[in-house]
């Protein structure tokens, strides 16, 4: 056997040797014992994340003959290519800066012997996602999406006294197993058509087009629509977004949907290639319904956490849009469009989690009267929404405004319309909140708090991320050289 | 008689369907577990019939090995959640709970 291949999927690799430090650390210097120095929340997890996350984005930035990143293992199950590593190394700053949002959470009293579970369950449904994002096999892609979905029941249900969090997990896994039970008779219609289970060996042998492929498409996009919480199959989302913990919810509303976004785009190109035409015609409803109906659904919600659930679920809408036409310029936009997607809606979840921790106050109408309180947060939540909704000098207009070009240039006209249109309507309900904050009066408003290093941190990460990603125009060329060749 | 790949795709395409009918229909989170698991059973009856009358190798039935697996790990964290409920509101009738809604 050859061992050296091994060293083809490193980043794997070195995340797995950071949840196993964690776990021996978490036997030893928990806070509940005596000797425990609180060293593991969240410290010891977040320096051994930025050195592992180091080690993966090195091969990029050292030299950029990208054909250093590209092997495989397994006999091709596993394949890593450098779009895949960029987008890991994405995700990875998206899990610290919800570990930086976990802290005060983590720290209160009855947590203290839970706070180990808490970042090892994590990192292993970000394991899980790292083999969906390199996988090669249909095999190794169910692992790695059962690897992200299954954990993270137990993450949603991490509140154990909280009936509601209980109810969220309960809705979650249910639904997680059916959608993914249906997309695993799609993959098995695939075999039973085919005889073999490599994409790129399967897309040659479905070019018949008949009645069967598009059962497995069908089926197959359930089961990823589910993960990208895309209409139809959204139904779980908004539940689960306000039962879970506010830290879990927003590595549930970034994390868990861009690697699926990923990995979509990827199993179209290279599996269904031969039947894109009726894929794109799915996908157009798909897009237009997600768009629309949780725009409207956002409108009339009131607690936050639920807010921004329909809010992820039009954003999804948005992500999508790159998957259309299936062209390199699409790649390319759907993983700037996440990386800012993500800098503007952690950046909304640690404001959402240290007022919840301080004050306990969760609902919009709670936020009345927040910036003469908090007249700091007001404002950076106020920048990371103008983000959210498309406001120009901010990145969430930039990576708008390459997506609509990717979906205009591969043909799709009436979508890029509808999904302007929609930008308007996202901008009144993002500014609904905005609005509570600044303009209406309030009597009993939030009371002022100071927030601690770790959220700060966090906060600044973010807001660099919104303000300065946008302006610094090679980031986008630079994450575009590595889009070729899917 | 001679058994052909048919008779294994009707059965798996009525596990199917009784799965997605128990799916919707059933009121108790053990009952519409129970109704998952006949879907994903489909799914390896599936992947075993092909392999076994149609294709060469033996990819469908270590997919099958992996899925049954996968599906055991699945059930039993969904188990996990409901005794959690179960304690909380002493049934696990899907009608009780409707705390999150809308």
């Amino acid at each position: 056997m050859d061992y050296s291949q091994f060293l083809n999927m490193a980043p794997e690799l070195s995340l797995l040797a950071v949840i196993l430090i964690l776990f021996v650390a978490d036997l030893f210097m928990c806070t509940d014992r005596k000797s425990g120095r609180g060293i593991l929340n969240t410290p010891l997890p977040v320096i051994l994340l930025t050195v592992h996350t180091l080690l993966c984005v090195a091969p990029l930035i050292a030299n950029c003959q990208y054909s250093v990143v590209n092997g495989e293992a397994f006999g091709g199950m596993y394949v890593s290519s450098a779009m895949a590593l960029v987008v890991k190394a994405v995700l990875n700053v998206g899990t610290i800066i919800v570990f930086l949002t976990a802290h005060e959470w983590l720290k209160q009293p009855e947590m203290a012997n839970k706070q180990g579970e808490y970042y090892i369950l994590t990192l292993f449904t970000l394991l899980g996602m790292y083999f969906m994002i390199s996988a090669g096999h249909f095999l190794m892609f169910f692992i790695g999406l059962e690897l992200a979905s299954v954990p993270m029941t137990a993450l949603i249900a991490y509140s154990k006294r909280s009936q509601e969090s209980a109810e969220a997990a309960a809705k979650y896994i249910l639904t997680a197993l059916f959608s993914s039970g249906l997309m695993l008779y799609g993959i098995s219609l695939i075999y039973g058509t085919t005889g073999t289970l490599y994409f790129d060996k399967v897309a040659p042998m479905l070019a018949d087009g008949s009645m069967v492929t598009l059962a497995a498409l069908v089926l197959f996009i359930g089961g990823i629509g589910f993960k990208i919480s895309l209409v139809p199959f959204h139904l779980w989302t908004a539940d689960a977004y306000q039962g879970a913990p506010t830290a879990v919810t927003s590595y549930l509303s970034v994390i868990s949907k861009g690697a699926a976004a990923f990995v979509l785009f990827v199993v179209l190109t290279k599996v269904f290639a031969p039947v894109i035409e009726q894929a794109n015609v799915l996908f157009f409803w798909i897009i237009v319904f997600s768009i629309t109906l949780a725009n409207i659904f956002a409108v009339r919600q009131n607690n936050l956490k639920r807010f921004m659930a329909f809010s992820a679920i039009s954003q999804a809408g948005y992500l999508v849009l790159g998957v259309m036409g299936a062209t390199p310029q699409g790649l390319t936009a759907i993983v700037y469009y996440l990386l800012v997607y993500m800098a503007a809606n952690l950046g909304v979840f640690l404001i959402i989690s240290i007022t919840e921790q301080r004050s306990g106050k969760i609902l919009i109408s709670d936020y009345d009267g927040y910036y003469r309180t908090n007249p700091k947060l007001a404002f950076l939540m106020t920048l990371c929404l103008f983000s959210l909704a498309g406001i120009p000098p901010f990145a969430g207009f930039f990576s708008k405004f390459f997506m609509f070009m990717a979906a205009f240039k591969a043909g799709f006209v009436v979508l890029v319309l509808i999904a302007l249109v929609n930008t308007v309507i996202s901008l009144y309900y993002y500014l609904l909140i905005v609005k509570a904050m600044y303009i209406k009066p309030n009597d009993n408003p939030i009371a002022p708090f100071k927030s601690d290093g770790y959220t700060r941190t966090g906060l600044a990460l973010c807001i660099a991320g919104v303000v300065l990603i946008g302006i610094i125009s090679w980031f986008y060329a630079y994450i575009d050289q590595f889009a070729f060749g899917l | 008689m001679n058994i052909t790949i048919d008779y294994f795709l009707i059965l798996s395409a009525f596990m199917l369907g009784a799965g997605m009918y128990g799916f919707f229909t059933r009121r108790n989170t053990l009952a519409i577990l129970i109704s998952i698991e006949l879907i994903l059973n489909a799914a390896d009856i599936n992947f075993a019939a092909f392999n076994r009358l149609c294709q060469t190798g033996i990819e469908g039935y270590v997919f099958t090995l992996f899925s049954i697996a996968i599906s055991a790990a699945e059930t039993a964290i969904a188990i996990a959640v409901m005794i959690n409920i179960y304690r909380m509101l002493k049934n696990n009738y899907v009608d009780e709970l409707d705390t999150l809604k809308w």
